[in-house]
């Protein structure tokens, strides 16, 4: 496999493009592509950022859970994300950004994060068809990740994976629940999943065709599948589990073709994707306000922490010169 | 500066020289059991080390991943560079006696 046109013509770039054509991983202190670096650290941030974000749309469920046992899984859930976005910053800081950096770009908006967490949830059902389906979604685009070409990113995913199948397991069996229950809640589920079906599809990227970065990003194994590949997978995996659950998605094309091996599936509305990317979905104020808060608000925190710790430094110092 | 960074790769902004102050980087490594070595499992940032523990225990642990974690501050870290690559690491190359497929054992010696 050749990474790129100048392969053969440098030895760094000669070497690196022999790890990446073994499948080995590239490690933080190898030489590496400038453009490698970039795209990593555009991918790595964006991913580090939805899912500290992505407490924010569960989050707001918490206090309004109708059990304990139903909030001590759910905080169990949002505490997750939270390491998550951690063990992410941490993978990209290895590539020489700072974690103020990333921070400050997610919240004045240079950086961005998945368009699926600027949908409300406006029903205790969003809690469950999130975990389904959204947390479903992410495990397709993440299990193949585990192999990506660089080893922190990697690394990261392996753990995040772990932890992910709780998250899918535990918002099915919430919606089975409500199925179980009067038609009320059953119709609130399937409300539920009509709002999340196609901004779920949306969470694999545009269509092949227009993912102009795909790729380099393939060829340099940083992505391991296409998008639309992924999507497919997607879909395949959510039917017989819709069908179990007795809720339908909302898409008349949708139907299994024996020719392919797969089912066919109709098209997300692109257009609002892009608006929503652009900044234009029905959260995207309110979720970076309410992140910009609380960094603000725990300013003092932060502050405090490190007088504390140099006050402690100063007197071990005093001590030992005593 | 992560241990795992390279040198040319300069962090604006990090530690207590840049331009916004940051708490320094740690790196943690976790025992998953007895008998087990510590690993590294990553990095996160604390004001001293009592924190870095702490958050180390949120972050890495969870799930019963570790029954003792150390922390250390990644400055700290003396690492090769990947230039000494090679002159490092060759010997265990070399030296394939060190290997045990190097040494051939007949098909009928058991467990071996
Ligand atoms: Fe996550
Ligand atoms: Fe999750």
């Amino acid at each position: 496999m050749t990474a790129t046109d100048t392969a053969g013509t440098d030895p760094l770039q000669a070497g690196f493009d022999a790890t990446i054509g073994h499948g080995d991983r590239i490690e933080p202190r190898d030489w590496m592509p400038e453009g490698y670096r970039r795209t990593l650290v555009r991918q790595v941030a964006q991913h580090a950022h939805s899912e500290i974000i992505g407490m924010q749309p569960e989050g707001s469920w918490i206090g309004r859970a109708p059990s304990l046992r139903r909030k001590a899984i759910l905080l169990a859930k949002v505490q997750d994300e939270a390491g998550h976005g951690l063990y992410l910053y941490s993978a990209c800081e290895t590539l020489g950004v700072s974690r103020g950096e990333l921070t400050e770009k997610l919240i004045s908006g240079a950086q961005k994060y998945s368009s699926i967490f600027n949908y409300p949830t406006l029903t205790y059902a969003d809690v469950g068809t999130i975990g389904w389906l959204v947390d479903g979604a992410a495990i397709c685009n993440q299990v193949p990740l585990c192999r990506t070409s660089f080893g922190p990113y990697g690394r990261a995913m392996i753990r995040i994976c772990k932890e992910e199948s709780f998250h899918q397991r535990q918002g099915y069996e919430l919606l089975m629940t409500m199925m179980r229950g009067t038609d009320e809640q059953r119709a609130m589920v399937q409300e539920s999943v009509n709002r999340f079906w196609w901004p779920a599809l949306m969470m694999f990227g545009p269509p092949d065709d227009e993912s102009p970065n795909s790729a380099q990003s393939m060829a340099w194994g940083i992505k391991r599948n296409s998008n639309d590949d992924l999507r497919q997978r997607f879909v395949d995996m959510s039917v017989p589990q819709a069908q179990a659950l007795g809720v339908t998605f909302p898409d008349p094309e949708l139907r299994w073709n024996p020719e392919r091996g797969h089912h066919d599936f109709g098209q997300p509305d692109w257009d609002e994707f892009m608006q929503v990317v652009k900044g234009n979905g029905p959260c995207n104020t309110q979720r970076i306000a309410h992140r910009r808060k609380a960094h603000e608000d725990g300013a003092w925190v932060r502050e405090a922490a490190t007088a504390y710790a140099a006050k402690q430094a100063a007197m071990a110092t005093a001590g030992g010169a005593a | 500066m992560s241990a795992e960074q390279g040198p040319s790769q300069a962090v604006p902004g990090s530690g207590t020289g840049g331009v916004r102050a940051e708490w320094p980087l740690y790196e943690v490594f976790v025992r998953g059991k007895r008998g087990l070595n510590h690993v590294h499992v990553g990095s996160l940032h604390a004001a001293d080390d009592d924190m870095a523990l702490r958050h180390a225990r949120d972050v890495y642990t969870r799930r019963n991943e570790g029954v003792s974690i150390w922390v250390v501050q990644s400055k700290d870290i003396a690492a090769s560079s990947p230039d000494e690559k090679d002159p490092m690491f060759a010997p265990s190359n070399d030296k394939v006696y060190r290997h045990p497929t190097f040494y051939e054992i007949p098909d009928n010696v058991p467990h071996m």
